[in-house]
């Protein structure tokens, strides 16, 4: 087994295991850092499928920024445990209907991607070129993909304004006319 | 030695996790963690892929997946809080005005 091999076990193995605790946890701050620590593992995994650009993007803007949101608005809320009316030690799929029913469903899920997956045939060894200079990516990205990337753009915009009016406290006056909250 | 199917089956393993949290888990903020653990997975395989057939496409779209989850993250998460400020609550059972 070469290294590649080795590195690709363990990175694996640290992505399954943390996002197995992210969704395990009670508590909504370790559920962000466990998920931190999964999009590590998968950014060693890209280093490994030869895209280093995506494996800086994926620790700058996914861990960087995306989870630093997550974390920001979770310590603003201040509501660190989930109230359920159940036990909720209790295995997911011993817990009541319609939980248990999701739970089945998304191992029926997992069982048949792999099942679907292993049917394929062995697909070999990756062939030899390998795209890894951002040059490449970004030339593709400002001619062929241009019109997504202003799309993109407009997105970003849309979201940024959709944020601010979503999360805008009323007005106190405005708050006042409607007699109160 | 470690194939595209390895990285396929890792990335199936990944976006199952994902949907459970979203079925099992009561709270908004850890179900939109879960969105993000399957977003993740998806853009594993779009990787794996593009090293396959040789091509910068896969890292193209994994870029744009990427952008569209930051936006998603952003209004999910500013309708989280004002959904806080209604109810004192984050467990999705207490928002069912429109049930009908």
């Amino acid at each position: 087994m070469g290294s590649d091999a080795i590195a690709f076990y363990l990175l694996g193995a640290l992505a399954i295991g943390a996002s197995l605790l992210v969704i395990a946890q009670r508590n909504p701050i370790y559920s962000v850092l466990l998920l931190i620590a999964s999009f590590g593992a998968l950014s060693g995994l890209y280093v490994l499928l030869d895209a280093p650009f995506v494996a800086v993007i994926q620790i700058i803007v996914y861990a960087g920024a995306i989870m630093v949101l997550f974390l920001f608005v979770v310590m603003l809320l201040n509501a660190p445990h989930e109230e359920t009316e159940f036990d909720e030690r209790v295995h997911p799929l011993l817990r009541p209907g319609p939980m248990r029913f999701g739970a089945f469903l998304a191992l029926v899920l997992g069982a048949e991607l792999w099942w679907a997956l292993g049917r394929g045939g062995d697909t070999g060894a990756f062939p030899g070129g390998s795209v890894t200079s951002v040059a490449v990516i970004g030339k593709a990205l400002f001619t062929d993909y241009a019109f997504q990337f202003e799309v993109t753009s407009i997105l970003i915009l849309v979201a940024m304004v959709g944020a601010v009016v979503l999360a805008k406290r009323d007005h106190p006056r405005d708050r006042r006319d409607r007699g109160g909250r | 030695m470690v194939t595209l199917n390895h990285y396929l089956i890792l990335s199936a393993i990944l976006f199952a996790i994902g949907t459970a949290g979203v079925f099992v888990r009561r709270n908004l903020i850890t179900i939109l963690l879960s969105i993000e653990i399957m977003l993740n997975a998806v853009n594993l395989t779009f990787v794996a892929f593009g090293r396959a057939l040789s091509s910068a496409d896969g890292q193209i779209i994994v870029f744009f997946v990427m952008t569209v989850a930051a936006a998603e993250a952003a209004v999910g998460l500013a309708i989280v809080i004002s959904l806080f400020r209604h109810k004192e609550s984050l467990n999705p059972d207490s928002f069912t005005l429109l049930k009908w």
